[in-house]
């Protein structure tokens, strides 16, 4: 049962049913068709898993032993290189996997690169509570006690502070496909999918 | 935005007559009720168009026994079965919001003098 490949948001939109007229949002993703690289077993590897590839760019593009690796199963040069473990339905060396393989109604989660934050403070990283705006305060959106004085006379790790916040992978779980084009290979899911427009995206059934 | 999505949103739009902020329109809707379908019609002044696209909505208000009545509904919709334009509106605004502190007559739009 085990479904996966990778794409591309493009954005999202709202779709319409034309029965009930109920207004569903969507992501639309740009998904496949992804080269198989490479199938592992567990007799072989250890473990069962699936390698595709996504996103052809100029050979120049990509390191040599990730060329090479390609070139030995006949594919040309793509970007992106992902394992998928428990392997993929269907899947063969050197054959693709599409948005074909899903249907409407599956279940998926989607994982991505989310949005980059930059440096934030406590209070968006955190969401800490700010202090009073007015009255002379001095406490407006400083994060407040970070610890005792001599005793331990250090800050304990993990304590929340400002720092870079997003850019960081993040898996969207209990998502549902709600439409498959397999024309242009695009699949549209309802609800919001980690990472920004034209982000890389790995969806898993 | 990305040529497909706005491909997406193209093919859901309807055909919709020309309406603004001010008029008077008749918006026949479609309401389900357990199994049987029927046509609710709302009439009122346009106060507001909001949005672009498929996404575009218009709120109609009415007064309806003694109290004010506001409906939002989405312009391209499925359940939308008609819009009929009455009365096109004399007005300066795009948003109508002052007519909702207004009561009786000084609730009325002018109607446009061709």
């Amino acid at each position: 049962m085990a479904k996966g490949i990778l794409g591309r948001k493009l954005g999202m939109t709202q779709l319409f049913d034309p029965e009930t007229g109920a207004v569903t949002a969507v992501t639309v993703i740009q998904a496949g068709p992804c080269p198989v690289v490479h199938v592992k077993t567990e007799a072989v590897d250890g473990y069962d898993a699936v390698q595709l590839a996504f996103d052809a760019v100029a050979e120049r593009k990509i390191s040599k032993p990730e060329l090479g690796h390609l070139a030995a199963k006949g594919i040309g040069a793509y970007r992106r290189l992902v394992e998928f473990r428990g392997g993929i339905d269907g899947a063969v060396e050197g054959e693709a996997v599409t948005v074909e393989l899903f249907q409407p109604g599956d279940a998926v989660k989607v994982a991505g690169i989310g949005i980059g934050k930059g440096f934030q403070g406590t209070i968006k990283r955190h969401n800490f509570s700010s202090g009073p705006r007015g009255h002379g305060s001095h406490n407006k959106r400083a994060p407040g006690s970070i610890g005792a004085s001599a005793t331990p006379s250090r800050v304990f790790k993990g304590i929340k502070l400002p720092g870079q916040m997003g850019a960081k992978r993040v898996t969207q779980l209990g998502l549902k496909i709600h439409e498959v084009d397999a024309e242009r290979n695009l699949l549209l899911v309802k609800g919001s999918v980690p990472g920004p427009k034209n982000g890389f995206v790995e969806v898993r059934g | 935005m990305s040529t497909i999505i706005q491909d997406i949103e193209r093919r859901q739009l309807r055909e919709v007559p020309r309406f603004k902020a001010g008029d008077t329109v008749r918006v026949h809707f479609k309401v389900i009720e357990g199994t049987r379908a029927r046509l609710q019609v709302f009439e009122g002044i346009v106060i507001k168009r909001q949005g672009a696209g498929v996404r575009e909505t218009f709120t109609v208000r009415k007064n309806s026994f003694g109290v004010g009545v506001e409906r939002t509904f989405p312009l391209h919709s499925p359940k939308i079965d008609k819009i009929e334009v009455g009365a096109i509106g004399d007005v300066h605004r795009a948003k109508l919001y002052y007519l909702r502190g207004r009561v009786g007559k000084k609730a009325r739009v002018r109607e446009l003098r061709q």
